[in-house]
């Protein structure tokens, strides 16, 4: 597979990431040597290998529903920028 | 043209967890503004999700409920977007391996039966609240429901009118009620339905391109706005216009749908697997544990009404609407089984209607089932008639004589006459005072029985058993 410059742009854009045209050329770059390294990788037969979606060969543990936070709005809101009756502000969203 | 209409929803049931799926947070509702959110829920920097088991138990539940498989391992995966209602700029979310795949649930739409399968269920955690109101030119965000368990129920694209949509979507509310993993509050957003709509020329293979309508959260809408999307779609093909994909939004006010967002500004969600959660495995005996906890679901409720007690099937879907509802007809009929449809009767009447009347849920119901049926037990052995019930039932309610309807019989003095001897004597009397109609009747004019058994019930004051009078004056007239 290969990256286009217009690819690293949308991902860019996706991601919330301002980037100038030459950042955009060298991240293409670095990101094609990675799929270059992926192509050889996909190489390899795994065809009897059942894929892992974690790196640790491990299990998820579960909590017991109960609950066990206390409030603590005030404390996390001492470090908002804007705060009012009890609501975190933020530059007006509307889709 | 004649068009056919292609519906999938997408149903978000909130699940009944006393904490969040990934925090010790509560997730009670009507909570002052963030004080349920906690560090993990506003995604302070460092914090890891831990897995509530609640909320797997009840997807499992559901699995089990509809017949689905339960996929172990089970993985979640990060659907990235950024807004602020979304503190981690990404919600965990279930893409590959969802916990629940496959299933079906079956609806009824008039006499017809019809199976709606299901494509998958799976777990994800809701967002937090955007209030747009004005706060001086921006908006608040309020936290507490961000993390709050979902489970998102993904039908296929096998329901073909608004009817089917709604009856699918009921069906569907009542069963995770029954089950007890949502408390179904549909004003409070515990139940909330996306629907994916089409049209297509009848007959044709191929689907049409699809809108989806976001956040319908009645039945009503949902079928008002289904409605009118696929009138706009037709009127749009029919003017030999095309469909453009998009996400649409139904304005209750307004009747109608308009675009929210279109496909080309659709969202990327870009899902990999969360690597903050290792994969989820779920025994074949935590999948045993459950199945044993299982009640007996509507579907087999339903059917057992129909065969063992004779019920018809609109009288059985009406009767199972909820758990507590099939329960209290139950135990009334157990009190009185040789008289199922007379408990049927007055469970989906008199009582459904005095509930519905005074805005109570039946576990608030004034008249227990064994109260229940100690009326009917008067009414079937003759002691009150049918009219006079409704006087009992009613000051059973007030909770009168401790809501015994033997006492309030008494009380009030509404036994019925059902001696035969004392029935004699007063139609005697009646028959005594009204020659000119007994004449008339044997002369062959049949209405005249009408009116001396009116007179008969007013000598009796309405508490002569009509049956009895009208056999016993019958047989008089003949003499």
């Amino acid at each position: 597979m290969t990256l286009s410059l217009d690819d690293v742009k949308r991902v860019a854009n996706l991601a919330r990431i301002e980037i100038s045209e030459d950042e955009a050329q060298q991240a293409l770059m670095q990101l094609s040597g990675i799929f270059d390294l992926i192509e050889q990788m996909q190489t390899v037969d795994t065809a009897d290998i059942e894929p892992m979606s974690h790196a640790q060969d491990m299990i998820q543990r579960l909590r017991e529903d109960v609950v066990t936070e206390s409030d603590q709005h005030m404390l996390f809101q001492s470090i908002a920028p804007q705060v009012e009756a009890g609501l975190y502000l933020v530059p007006k969203v509307i889709e | 043209m004649q068009w056919e209409i292609v519906i999938g929803l997408e149903v978000h049931t909130q699940l009944s967890t006393q904490s969040k799926i990934f925090s010790g947070a509560s997730t009670a509702y009507g909570a002052q503004p963030n004080t349920q959110a906690c560090a993990v829920d506003i995604a302070l920097p460092g914090v890891l999700p831990v897995l509530n088991y609640g909320a797997v138990e009840r997807a499992i539940k559901f699995g089990l409920a509809v017949g689905a498989k339960i996929n172990s391992p089970s993985i979640f995966a990060r659907k990235n977007y950024f807004y602020p209602d979304l503190p981690k700029g990404y919600q965990i979310s279930q893409f590959e391996l969802p916990v629940v795949e496959g299933g079906s649930i079956k609806i009824q739409v008039g006499e017809t039966e019809k199976i709606v399968r299901l494509t998958r269920a799976h777990l994800e955690e809701d967002a937090g609240k955007s209030l747009h109101e004005d706060f001086h030119g921006m908006s608040g965000i309020d936290l507490n429901r961000a993390g709050t368990p979902l489970l998102e129920i993904v039908s296929e694209p096998d329901m073909r009118s608004s009817a089917e949509a709604v009856a699918y979507a009921k069906a569907l509310h009542t069963l995770v009620r029954w089950i007890g993993i949502c408390d179904g509050n549909m004003q409070e957003g515990s139940f909330r339905c996306d629907a994916n709509v089409s049209v297509r020329p009848r007959g044709a293979e191929r689907l049409g391109t699809r809108c989806e309508i976001k956040n319908l959260n009645s039945f009503r809408f949902l079928e008002k706005a289904i409605d009118f999307e696929a009138r706009r779609q037709i009127e749009i093909l029919e003017d030999g216009g095309s469909i453009t994909q998009e996400t649409r939004l139904y304005d209750a006010n307004r009747d109608e749908t308009r675009t929210m967002r279109s496909k080309e500004d659709a969202h990327d969600y870009r899902y990999f697997p969360d690597p903050d959660l290792l994969p989820l495995e779920i025994s074949k005996e935590w999948i045993e544990r459950v199945e044993v906890m299982l009640p007996e679901l509507p579907e087999a409720r339903h059917n057992r009404y129909v065969e063992d007690f004779g019920l018809s099937s609109y009288d059985a879907s009406v009767l199972i609407a909820t758990r507590e509802m099939a329960d209290y007809f139950e135990n009334t009929v157990k009190q009185l089984p040789a008289q199922v449809k007379l408990c049927a009767n007055w469970v989906m009447g008199e009582v459904s209607g005095r509930l519905n009347k005074e805005g109570i849920e039946i576990a608030q119901c004034p008249v227990s089932p064994a109260q229940l049926a100690e009326l009917l037990t008067r009414i079937s052995d003759g002691t009150i008639s049918g009219k006079s019930a409704k006087d009992v039932f009613d000051s059973m309610w007030q909770g009168e004589h401790d809501g015994s309807a033997d006492a309030i019989i008494a009380a009030k003095g509404l036994k019925q006459i059902s001696d035969d001897s004392e029935i004699e004597k007063l139609i005697d009397e009646v028959l005594a005072a009204h020659s000119q109609q007994v004449t008339d009747y044997r002369s062959g004019k049949e209405k005249a029985f009408n009116s001396l058994v009116g007179q008969i019930m007013k000598a009796s004051r309405g508490k002569a058993n009509p049956g009895q009078v009208n056999t016993i004056l019958k047989k008089k007239l003949l003499e």
